[in-house]
């Protein structure tokens, strides 16, 4: 048996006394991309906010392994450090602190807690333009502030330039195809599969299909109602394209 | 009279000896401008919360602290020379008197600059055309104490037409326990000429009371940038006022850092004329049981004057900060064009802001407008930062440094603003930006 890198058991979690997930259970080995459907509201954006240590929500029963590890247990900065990392659905805007600088203070905290010295100026210019170009974005963007005044699509695109230089192990990506046209779904995507890797693992949130064309992905889950309700291969994205959500209604995986 | 047990007693009885050594005691023009605000002083004592002006600043500490000039001290040069700037001819006052020991004024073009207490001996009768022209003791009570007190200062006269490109630096320091400095600079730029001056308050962290007042005289189209870095030791006390007044045409940029003090207070206020346009910053960081208060005024006499006016404060633990912007529009000053912000951000659920912005408008065809917030940090500006590995402190750091920062952004003077970030940094440790 392949060793997991996530494995989330019968997870239930709750905001202000309103529970939201109601016994989660999805394992991701390395390498994998999970794709995540389900209708609005049913408690996706929750699962990524809970995995990557946003404070507000209560976990009442359950448990998340992260290699090996209790990833619940962990500050939010240090399962960044240990490589989760989540593109947000609505990435925050942070006046006055520019792009480049935040990605170099981010990299610099992943350096530290693996031990190693913090980057070199030239290298990390070299790295993030490299980056940039991959992502055919302005290398303006770089010293504008983080995510102030950028379109709905060019937030989603500097999510995945984070990634891309953050190079994380456990890639969480909310619903980064919406807002995204179709040149830039195809760029961001190219962008998402230059980083798979036998060792990195996603779990991509989506509604639509459009995105798993791209990025194709190892197994597709519904989750309705705070639980996964079905898993499948590739085609139960195409079935759910065709049939809609309704007929997995009280179904369990 | 003020009775016995009334501190400012104390420092009447107190004056009585040290008027004597006060420049200027053979001018008589200057013993009346003393001697009206003495009484004054006598009559009232210091401000007090019950004037309007003063309502958020009580300054019963200068109540009960008798402080006292005292001869300058041995000097710690390297901490000094750590405050100047390098591009810049600098004037030192020490403990409130000119040193031109310290100072470096050589090989300037267009601009002079002297010792207040020299030209009160030398050249009194240019004093006397400039002395109380922007501000008399009428306007508080820390005017007239510094009218009655004021033991040197720094003038400068910019000929008319003149384009200074080298910098001036006032350095205020005070070296000594208790001390009393008080001072008077005095700025004249004449028509067309232009000129950028940086003030710094230095001081030990002991408890000493500073009280300067800078005159600013400008003339037709002249401009002058003037940036004023409040480093006080943690104990002091410090008055500072800036009275500007306005030729029309003329640019006045005021960039206010109030950084350091126990107590502090900025007075800027500037009377505009016609076409005038007057910019003030600053950013107040106070943390501690620091109090920093900064009062603005800008009085718009003529029409057609500008004025943008953008004051940041950034308050944590117990401290306490003060806003106060009043802008006056007179009845004839149509085409005025006015703006005023004012944001505040409380680290802490101890720390408090009073802003009071006071528009006073009477004429009718005018742009003016003013905005005014308290917030906090966002959480989820914060979590974002730490989705990206950065720790909860380092996360707070870096949006608290970026707030203030804005205002750091607008100074042109490169080793200023390094100067300035340097300080951010020592408050916000963060990798800077
Ligand atoms: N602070 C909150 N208080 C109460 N309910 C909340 C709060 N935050 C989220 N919810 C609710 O939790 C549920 C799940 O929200 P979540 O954002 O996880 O949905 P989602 O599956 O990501 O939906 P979408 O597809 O629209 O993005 C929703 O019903 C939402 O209204
Ligand atoms: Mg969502």
């Amino acid at each position: 048996m392949t060793k997991r890198m996530l494995s989330i058991k019968n997870l239930h979690v709750s905001i202000n006394d309103k529970a939201i997930l109601k016994g989660l259970t999805l394992d991701i080995n390395p390498g994998e991309v999970h794709a995540v459907m389900g209708p609005n509201g049913a408690g996706k954006s929750t699962l990524s906010h809970v995995l990557s240590g946003k404070p507000g929500y209560t976990v009442t029963e359950g448990s998340v392994s992260y290699n090996g590890k209790d990833l619940l247990d962990m500050d939010p900065e240090i399962r960044a450090r240990e490589g989760v990392f989540l593109a947000f659905q609505y990435p925050v805007e942070i006046p006055g602190v520019s792009n480049i600088y935040l990605l170099k203070a981010a990299l610099n905290a992943m350096r530290k807690h693996k031990g190693l010295p913090e980057v070199d100026a030239m290298d990390f210019l070299t790295l993030v333009k490299g980056k940039v170009k991959l992502l055919q974005m302005d290398e303006k963007f770089l010293y504008r502030a983080v995510n102030e005044g950028f379109s709905g699509g060019e937030k989603k695109r500097n999510e995945i330039l984070q990634a891309a230089v953050l190079e994380p192990n456990l890639c969480i990506l909310d619903e980064t195809d919406s807002g995204l046209d179709i040149d830039a779904l195809r760029i961001v995507a190219e962008g998402v599969n230059s980083l798979r890797s036998p060792e990195r693992s996603f779990l991509m949130i989506t509604h639509y299909q459009r995105l798993l064309d791209y990025i194709k992905p190892d197994v597709v889950h519904v989750l309705a109602d705070g639980r996964i309700v079905k898993s499948g291969g590739p085609a139960l994205a195409l079935e759910l394209e065709e049939k809609g959500y309704g007929w997995l209604e009280g179904q369990a995986a | 009279m003020i009775a016995a047990d009334h501190s400012a007693y104390s420092y009447l009885t107190a004056y009585q000896t040290l008027v004597t050594s006060l420049p200027g005691r053979d001018l008589p023009w200057l013993q009346q401008l003393r001697g009206e605000a003495l009484q004054a002083f006598a009559e009232r004592g210091f401000p007090g919360v019950g004037e309007e002006d003063w309502r958020y600043t009580a300054l019963s500490v200068l109540n009960k602290t008798v402080f006292a000039p005292v001869t300058a001290q041995q000097v710690d040069l390297d901490w000094l020379n750590s405050y100047r700037l390098d591009d810049a001819a600098c004037a030192v006052l020490v403990n409130g008197r000119f040193s031109s020991a310290l100072s470096v004024l050589n090989g300037w073009d267009g601009v002079t600059v002297s010792a207040l207490s020299e030209l009160l001996a030398d050249n009194p009768a240019v004093v006397e055309t400039m002395l109380g022209q922007a501000v008399t003791s009428c306007e508080h009570n820390l005017v007239a104490f510094n009218n009655a007190w004021f033991a040197d200062g720094v003038v400068v006269r910019v000929v008319a037409n003149a384009q200074i490109d080298k910098p001036l630096q006032i350095l205020h320091v005070v070296t000594d326990a208790q001390a009393l400095a008080v001072t008077r600079n005095l700025f004249v730029v004449n028509d067309h000429a232009d000129i950028e001056i940086i003030e710094t308050y230095i001081g030990i962290n002991e408890a000493y009371f500073t009280a300067a007042i800078n005159e600013v005289l400008l003339g037709c189209n002249a401009d002058l940038t003037l940036s004023k870095v409040q480093l006080e030791g943690g104990k002091a006390q410090h008055f500072g006022g800036t009275y500007v007044r306005q030729a029309p045409d003329s640019r006045f940029a005021h960039h206010n850092f109030a950084l350091g003090g126990l107590l502090a207070r900025s007075d800027i206020h500037s009377d505009l004329a016609q076409a005038s346009e007057c910019t003030l910053n600053g950013l107040f960081v106070a943390s501690g049981r620091q109090h920093l208060d900064n009062h603005t005024r800008i009085n718009h006499a003529k029409p057609h004057g500008i004025s943008r006016e953008f004051y940041k404060g950034v308050l944590d633990q117990r401290a306490r900060g003060v806003f106060q912007g009043r802008v006056i529009v007179a009845e004839h000053a149509q085409h005025t064009d006015s703006e005023m912000n004012n944001r505040n951000l409380l680290l802490s659920s101890d720390a408090e802001v009073d802003t009071k912005p006071q528009l006073e408008i009477y004429a009718d065809d005018v742009k003016c407008s003013h905005g005014v917030t308290v917030g906090q940090l966002e959480d989820k500006s914060v979590f974002y930062l730490q989705s990206r590995g950065v720790d909860e402190a380092t996360a707070r750091n870096i949006l608290t440094f970026a707030f203030a920062n804005e205002m750091v952004d607008k100074v042109e003077n490169a080793e200023l603003k390094s100067l300035l970030l340097k300080e951010l940094l020592v408050r916000f440790p963060a990798m800077s930006l």
